[in-house]
């Protein structure tokens, strides 16, 4: 399963990534940056309603697969930029993080 | 491969900056042809130091050295100092303002962290003069 997979399956909106071929190992939901940066397993999904420029630096460091803003939370402009520098994918949906976990956990 | 040094600089307060020498460091180790999951735990535990800095230290500077053995990382401000070293490497544990919480930080977890991805950490600290954290990372 890849994320343009992920996307098609669940209808989700594409805020941000041109190649969404990027294989999902599993998924991750927090909010707290430090928590999900150690936590979370390269490859996964992670689950957010941060959209901040923050968000972004976890993402790339932590290397998730991509970043799901959950409950339509808003993207920031400067986290839409430094995303598009570092090949980020971000991806919205207007469930929440437990609706979006489980639909996920039936996919992969 | 040759030792190679690497130095940045941090802003105090600047959270659009902030992760941006973490991030540098981490392609440079990319670029050197380092395992993925050494570059992890570097970029992980430089990262939590460096968000300390803007955070807590008003900024500060940032040497790498990096040689086929190890990957050594020296982070210095001259911020505030740490009162209680104990108690700051407790899991959840944070001293952090409210506005910087609701960017996601503030959790307490900056030095556990660092702790965990490090093979060495040590902190010397004085009130009022500013910290220096040296990490090192073994390349196994």
């Amino acid at each position: 399963m890849d994320v343009k997979n992920l996307v098609e399956e669940l209808g989700l909106k594409v805020l941000c990534g041109e190649n969404l071929e990027r294989e999902i190992s599993g998924c991750y939901c927090g909010d707290l940056l430090s928590w999900v940066m150690s936590r979370a397993n390269e490859g996964d999904v992670w689950l957010t309603v941060m959209g901040n420029i923050n968000s972004v630096g976890v993402a790339v460091l932590a290397d998730v697969a991509c970043i799901v803003l959950t409950e339509n939370a808003a993207l920031d402009e400067d986290a839409l930029k430094r995303a598009m520098q570092n090949d980020v994918i971000i991806l919205q949906t207007d469930k929440n993080s437990y609706q979006m976990a489980a639909a996920i956990s039936k996919l992969i | 491969m040759e030792e190679v040094k690497l130095h940045y600089d941090v802003n105090a307060y600047d959270f659009i900056c902030a992760g941006e020498a973490s991030g540098k460091l981490k392609r440079s180790l990319k670029d050197l042809g380092f395992d993925a999951t050494l570059i992890r735990k570097v970029a992980i535990a430089v990262y939590e130091a460096e968000i300390n800095m803007v955070i807590h230290a008003e900024g500060g500077v940032i040497d790498a050295t990096i040689t086929p053995e190890d990957i050594t990382v020296v982070l210095a401000d001259k911020g505030p100092g740490i009162p209680d070293i104990e108690l700051a490497m407790k899991e959840g544990y944070s001293t952090a303002p409210e506005n910087v919480r609701s960017l996601g930080f503030g959790a307490g977890m900056g030095l556990p962290n660092i702790k965990k991805y490090t093979d060495e950490m040590d902190i010397e600290t004085e009130i009022g003069v500013g910290t220096t954290i040296t990490l090192k990372i073994y390349n196994k």
